[in-house]
């Protein structure tokens, strides 16, 4: 064998390079790179106007619905560029977003929004085999299929949602803000499926304010603040790290601010997590 | 009150054809947010086709060149001006398709000079008796070919991938763009149905009792636009329903003109647009229509 040979080139997942966007005069990302390797869960966190929904719509090709564009750097999924393809040619590869806020068809029933989610599928002849995945892992949109979706509950709106775009059988499924203004219960369940989604094999990017939540899901984590990489690493290392602590968990470090035995007699109310 | 019956016999079948007009205006609306002002000389370039070539090819050929014509029509508007017309403001678009209008029925009219076409169709000036009531056959056939071509419209949009895919960009261009639909697809889709739609219309405002196709033939076109805005710009349902009450209105007000004479003469030409203004002043989104007419 000769040692000499590149090793077979490993799939990358999906990498993003030096990405810059702006709408008209206004730059939202000043050149971020990020990885997302095949079968993990990474997760981007960071305030409003992180840049956090403009990397999503950058991948999804979804930009110039809100009159913005790429400016710089590249997105690559497996061997094929993303950057620069329509939004349909994304979906084709793959890569399905789930948009924040939902974004159901309220007009049209529960059926006809995951019917909605297979029109862009590489397969549609798959649809059935789809269908049924997303009914097993989410019951209530089978009971619920001839309802209007704009009849739902928010976290069943936010089922219909993951459901609608795992009909396309992505390979890789962008989350935006999953649990933005669910109850900690429905975030919690929201959570575990987004778990075993990726257990069946389907890479993850998910973009989120709830710190604790995507930190416990996910492997790696960017964390981006006005437009830039402010912190990257193992979810683990950054779920210690002081600042994300700080920020984004809300955890001021005890030892410093109060006596141990203080914080045990005063019982913090502690953020809720998944 | 057999006077009334009939009148009521023909209005409802104006009116579905007004219909057929109104539901290529709506769809077009739905899919690409554009107020199509063209639409009226997409029907005359259907009818024309048909004038033109019954006699060499048959009734039927032509009507399907016909249908087959002003579809093309309609893609060519949309591929060559809609999608490239990169502008900040769907009004614009209107617009520009008043323009389109302005040159498609500047070309049309050129071509009918002042001869009146006629249509070629196989039922003529036979009218069918029921009972006291006597309907032109050419109004019955209007009216059961309409609410076929309704029905499986309907049908399609509700069931098909192309109707879900045409109603998700409808609610929500940029989500329905997440789940693959190709915008450009609905849209050309939306005007080719709209262009076909048409035609027909076309072909049902022309036979008897009208002459046939002349010049003036956009005029009777143009009482589609108040059938479409009064029933919702956005709305099927209101499509269908504006254009029977723009026909049934326009029938009797004709009919009875003689009653009505403190109104003037044709009245019944200008009566679908008062309905429409008064429809407007109570609902001023339309009766089905849930989008406010201030962004057209």
């Amino acid at each position: 064998m000769d040692v000499h040979a590149p090793p077979p080139p490993e799939d990358p997942g999906l990498v993003v390079r030096d990405l810059a966007v702006n709408y008209g005069p206004v730059t939202a990302l000043r050149g971020i790179s990020l990885s997302v390797p095949r079968g993990s869960i990474v997760a981007v966190l960071g305030g409003n106007g992180a840049g956090k929904s403009t990397l999503l719509r950058a991948v999804s090709g979804t930009l110039r619905f809100h009159r913005g564009g790429i400016t710089a750097g590249e997105i690559v999924f497996g061997r094929t560029r993303l950057s620069g393809t329509a939004a349909s040619a994304v979906v084709a590869r793959g890569v399905v977003q789930v948009p924040e806020g939902r974004r159901v068809f309220a007009r049209m029933t529960v059926e006809e929004n995951l019917r909605a989610g297979s029109l862009g599928a590489r397969d549609r002849r798959a649809a059935a085999g789809a269908r049924e995945r997303v009914h097993t892992l989410f019951p209530v949109l089978a009971e619920r299929a001839r309802q209007r979706a704009g009849l739902l509950s928010g976290g069943e709106q936010q089922m219909l949602a993951i459901g609608r775009a795992l009909m396309a059988r992505p390979a890789m499924l962008l989350l935006d803000e999953p649990t933005l203004g669910l109850a900690p219960m429905m975030a919690a369940r929201i959570a575990e499926t987004v778990r075993e989604i990726n257990a069946q094999g389907t890479t993850v990017l998910l973009v989120e304010q709830n710190a604790a939540m995507a930190l416990s899901l996910a492997s790696q984590a960017y964390v981006l603040e006005v437009g830039e990489v402010a912190l990257s690493g193992p979810a683990a290392d950054l779920a210690r790290s002081d600042e994300v602590r700080r920020r984004y968990l809300g955890i001021e470090d005890d030892r410093a601010a109060s006596p141990a035995g203080a914080s045990a007699g005063r019982p913090a109310l502690a953020r809720w997590s998944a | 009150m057999t006077t009334f019956l009939e009148l009521l016999a023909n209005g409802i079948s104006v009116g579905a054809v007004y219909a057929l007009i109104a539901l290529g205006f709506v769809i077009i609306f739905k899919a690409t947010e554009v107020v199509n002002f063209a639409h009226a000389s997409l029907l005359l370039a259907g009818g024309f086709v048909v004038a033109r070539l019954h006699s060499s090819i048959g009734f039927w050929a032509a009507l399907l060149l016909g249908v087959a014509g002003a579809a093309a029509v309609g893609v060519l508007i949309e591929f060559l001006i809609i999608r490239r017309a990169n502008v900040s403001s769907h009004s614009v678009l209107a617009i520009v398709t008043i323009g389109v209008d302005i040159v498609l029925t500047t070309e049309l009219t050129r071509r009918i000079g002042t001869e009146v076409l006629a249509l070629g169709d196989p039922w003529r000036d036979q009218v069918v008796h029921l009972g006291a009531v006597g309907i032109a056959q050419t109004r019955v056939v209007a009216l059961a070919v309409a609410a076929v071509l309704i029905t499986a419209f309907l049908l399609a949009f509700k069931h098909t991938g192309w109707g879900v895919a045409m109603r998700a960009t409808a609610e929500d261009p940029e989500t329905a763009a997440l789940m693959g639909v190709r915008r450009g697809r609905v849209s050309m889709g939306a005007w080719a149905v709209a262009g076909a739609l048409a035609t027909v219309a076309a072909l049902f405002l022309c036979v008897f009792p009208t002459p046939g196709l002349d010049r003036s033939t956009t005029f009777a076109a143009m009482k589609a636009f108040p059938a479409a805005i009064l029933g919702g710009l956005d709305s099927t349902t209101g499509a269908l329903v504006g254009g029977l009450i723009i026909g049934v209105t326009e029938t009797l007000m004709s009919g009875y003109q003689n009653d009505l004479a403190f109104l003037g003469r044709g009245i019944g030409d200008v009566a679908p647009f008062l309905v429409m203004i008064v429809v407007l002043l109570i609902r001023p989104a339309g009766l089905f229509g849930t989008r406010e007419l201030a962004r057209v």
